[in-house]
């Protein structure tokens, strides 16, 4: 039986009367790559929010990476990694300033921050843009670079939102492949997505819809469960938007 | 501990790269130290003044000499009678103006004491003051030369004074009009200055271009609205400082208004021209918040003296609009001018403000680079 | 039948990038022509470029007949536009935003009512509530109906389904079909392929150059070899191990299974015992249709 790094037990967010998190449950287990999907307004950022240690439950526990989220949400932040769509990098520091920059922040040695940076502009390929200015970075190498970032401390678990917005095909097949090799070396992503032919590449996925989670499963399993070609179909089916 | 650090060293190099924040820390220290240190003088120098002398006797003499050869005062008139007093005064040609009565060196050596007059311009009350005080002195200064030589004893020149529109030497007289004059250039220009950044900004800008509007449309239309509702806050301004400050209102209430609604047009069109050169509202707000702020305080004639200034300093008060407006509002306001004594500042708003919409309108990019 | 847009050798530069390189295209009376690619391949400023917003470095653009560089202040008139993040006055309601575009285009809402309704009447409902607080999919709508509600010939709209949900999205490319019978020329620049097969052609754009320009079908057809489509459950294995088969020409994820491609155009029993190596059992091969994102993949990496 596999480790859960998170667990959700009747989850409930509220913003005065209106409820964005409408009692949710679920697990994800260590290793897997989990896809948070729903419609913009289901919920979905206010969920990751909380789980990210950024924002606290109105009621319901909450556990990411052995702490809870509502009593030690700074003992979160500290062994996950976070991907957000657009912003992770300073855009007037070079590859290698914001790399150590984050190496320094994550509060890892000075050695290891050392080694591990030029490690990975090997393996990214990245050594020609070691020291120039994220500015003048094309998008689909921000985005590679800001995942690695994102797990450059090796934490537990690794939270991604949209990461892939409007990257070329290319990239993003190499990105995903980046995910796969994360989720290999035992690190747990979570990611929120709208392609949904990246709903395919994870493990399970669970569709929001209107603050609930409508779907919970494998993408095999939903389509057979709708009777559906792809998760589109699925998501269609069932996830309507709210106005 | 090295979380920490790992920030600090963040945030020096953000600023190392950031234009606007090294001009901040070190540009701007730099220029107002320079600014202050010679605008900033509660001193006078070179005060201008008339005199109007119904004796001209010796004793005329040696007390207009010992004025004028003070240093601080320079004598650019000599009236002929009290008439022109009034007209000099309103006109800003001086500052005070000396008067001996006839008879003025006869009735000090019959008499034992002689009455002048000085007669200052309360509508700048610091400076009238320190004229007041220092031409005192100076006569406190003949007195004694001439009880040290006199055979008689006590002879006393006993200067009276008198503040012309000011005669309680309120303060607010003279800082009212000035904060008027400030606040409606900053507040117009810093409003006009975002709307056409904010739609830049937003992205609306674009659908706008693609449309039938012509640039003139948008510039205009986007004045106007200001224009209309700054009226009330001109109507409010006024409403305050003569119910608060028992500022009067000497002149003619519609030219005040008709002046005041042209300073706004021209605060306005400014704004206009500024958010046609920014690329960002952060930007805007800057350029007129920031950037007319300190010079309108400090060079505009608002608290010290333009007279006071070096002359390079003039040059630069010289295109600012609201060095002009401060001395129509105090002409009307206080000094109860009518407007042949503000025309020439009247044009130079006009002049300004058709410049300033001539520009926004030959500035504003019908394309987006 | 009157060519819309004419375009031959636009080029335009910024700073150090070579945003458009000599892009040339026609677009027709009537049609939905796409323009289909990843951020940073130079849909926006081709459309600012169409919209008169842009000058060209180089190359020549004639929009509904007339030069757009010249006659920017005419076309300007008869354009419809919606630009990327739908430009809407958040501060103003649904009803207030309409209204204004109508006036500014010298017509009203009630004139072309049966123009926009079917894509209003989603929001109708809504009408008193300010833009900002309408969701992705409303202010896509929203934004669709100020920028046709003075009956343009030729709408342009930048990537209108970016950012919004599925089902809104499919919703929309509904709504731009239903626009034909107006008889308005449609050019939309989306980065989601598979909304390519909704338009009556396409451009497939990429770094400033245009990669091929056809009906979608044609170009799905124009991939030069057999594509085969592998499953199996351990997907990053698959892919790994596929790629070390010496067969392989190319291999890429595509959601569920992995698109494949051999240098013979055929494989044999071999693969599978190349797989059972990696430790993977039950692959399946089988032969598929490519899609437009397979003749995209092959051709950026031409």
């Amino acid at each position: 039986m596999k480790e859960a790094v998170i667990t959700v037990k009747n989850l409930v967010k509220k913003f005065g009367s209106f409820t964005a998190n409408d009692n949710l449950n679920f697990e994800v287990y260590q290793g897997e790559i989990f896809g948070f999907l729903g419609a913009n307004g289901a919920g979905k950022t206010t969920a990751l929010r909380i789980l990210s240690g950024l924002s606290s439950p109105t009621s319901g526990e909450v556990i990411v990476a052995g702490y809870n989220a509502k009593k030690d949400p700074e003992k979160i932040k500290k062994n996950i990694g976070y991907m957000c769509q657009k912003f992770s990098l300073y855009e007037d520091l070079s590859t290698r300033e914001n790399i150590m920059l984050y190496g320094g922040i994550y509060g890892m040695s000075k050695t290891l921050i050392k080694r591990r940076t030029e490690d990975l502009l090997t393996k990214l390929n990245f050594r020609e843009y070691s020291d120039r200015m994220i500015s003048d970075l094309p998008l689909g190498l921000k985005q590679k670079l800001a995942f690695s970032v994102a797990v450059f401390h090796e934490p537990k678990i690794v939270f991604l939102d949209e990461p892939t917005g409007g990257v070329d095909p290319i990239t993003r097949r190499q990105f995903w492949e980046m995910i796969y090799e994360t989720a290999d070396r035992g690190i747990t992503v979570f990611v929120t997505t709208h392609y949904m032919d990246e709903a395919e590449y994870c493990d399970r996925i669970s569709i929001m819809s209107d603050g609930r989670i409508v779907a919970l499963d494998t993408p095999e399993a939903l389509k057979i469960q709708y009777g559906a070609e792809s998760v589109e179909d699925v998501f269609v089916k069932i996830a309507r938007p709210k106005p | 501990m090295k979380r920490f650090l790992g920030f600090i060293k963040k945030e020096f190099l953000h600023i190392f790269r950031d234009f606007r924040t090294m001009i901040i820390l070190f540009g701007i220290p730099t220029a107002q130290i320079l600014i202050f240190g010679f605008v900033v003088s509660t001193d006078i120098k070179d005060a201008r003044v008339a005199f109007l002398d119904l004796s001209k006797d010796e004793a005329t003499q040696k007390i207009s000499d010992k004025i004028c050869s003070s240093g601080f005062f320079r004598r650019v008139d000599d009236l002929q009678n009290y008439n022109e007093i009034d007209m000099a005064m309103k006109k800003g040609i001086v500052k005070a103006v000396i008067v001996f009565g006839d008879n003025f060196g006869h009735d000090l050596i019959s008499q034992g004491k002689a009455t002048m007059s000085i007669i200052a311009d309360g509508s700048e009350p610091n400076t009238a003051t320190l004229i007041t005080n220092y031409v005192t002195a100076i006569v406190t200064d003949f007195n004694r030369e001439l009880a040290g030589t006199s055979a008689t004893g006590n002879i006393l020149v006993q200067p009276e004074v008198r503040m012309f529109y000011n005669p309680e030497l309120k303060g607010h007289f003279m800082f009212v009009p000035g904060v008027i004059t400030l606040i409606l250039i900053l507040i117009c220009a810093l409003m006009t200055s975002i709307t056409i950044t904010r739609e830049k900004e937003f992205g609306t800008m674009e659908v706008l271009l693609v449309s039938p509007l012509k640039p003139v449309h948008i510039i205009v239309g986007k004045v106007l609205p200001y224009f209309i509702l700054s009226f009330i806050d001109v109507i409010m301004i006024l409403v305050l400082s003569w119910f608060v400050f028992d500022l009067p209102i000497r002149g003619s209430l519609i030219l005040l208004l008709a002046e005041t609604m042209l300073y706004i047009l021209m605060s306005l069109s400014l704004g206009i021209l500024i958010s046609t050169i920014s690329k960002t509202m952060q930007q805007a707000i800057f350029m007129s918040f920031l950037g007319l702020m300190l010079p309108t305080i400090l060079l505009s004639g608002f608290i010290f003296p333009i007279e006071n200034m070096p002359e390079a300093y003039d040059w630069v008060s010289a295109i600012l609009p609201p060095r002009y407006f401060i001395v129509i509002i105090k002409n009307i306001m206080i000094k109860g001018t009518g407007f042949m004594y503000v025309w020439k500042e009247t044009l130079i708003l006009m002049i300004m403000t058709t410049l300033f919409i001539g520009l926004s309108v030959r500035n504003f990019k019908v394309r987006l680079q | 039948m009157q060519k819309i847009i004419e375009a031959s050798g636009i080029s335009k530069k910024f700073e150090a990038t070579q945003a458009l390189k000599e892009i040339s295209f026609e677009v027709n009376e009537g049609e939905i022509f796409g323009f289909i690619g990843p951020d940073g391949a130079g849909k926006t400023t081709l459309f600012r470029i169409i919209t008169t917003l842009l000058l060209p470095d180089d190359g020549e653009i004639k929009v509904l007949g007339i030069d757009a560089i010249t006659g920017f202040k005419e076309l300007r008139k008869n354009i419809g536009y919606m630009p990327g993040r739908f430009s809407l006055y958040q501060d103003l309601s649904v009803e207030e935003n309409l209204n204004f575009y109508a006036t500014v285009f010298g017509t009203t809402v009630k004139e072309n009512y049966d123009l926009i309704a079917d894509i209003y009447s989603h929001i109708e409902p809504f009408k008193k509530r300010l833009a900002g607080k309408l969701s992705g999919g409303m202010k896509q709508k929203l934004a669709l109906s100020c920028a046709l509600i003075h009956k343009p010939r030729l709408l342009v709209l930048d990537e209108p389904t970016t950012g919004v949900d599925a089902v809104s999205r499919s919703e929309f490319w509904e709504m731009l079909k239903k626009l034909k019978q107006y008889n308005i020329t449609i050019v939309a620049s989306t980065p989601y392929m598979d909304e390519a097969m909704r338009c009556n052609r396409v451009a497939l754009i990429q770094n400033g150059n245009i990669l091929s320009i056809d009906d979608p079908k044609k170009i799905k057809e124009g991939f030069s070899r057999k594509l085969f489509s592998v499953r199996a459950a351990e997907k990053y294995r698959l892919i790994n191990s596929l790629r070390e088969y010496p067969e392989t020409l190319t291999a890429y994820p595509f959601g569920d299974s992995v698109h494949i491609t051999f240098r013979n155009d055929s494989y044999n029993d071999s693969i599978y015992e190349h797989l059972k190596k990696a430790g993977i059992e039950n692959a399946t091969i089988t032969e598929s249709e490519a899609g437009i994102e397979d003749r995209f993949l092959e051709l950026m990496s031409k």
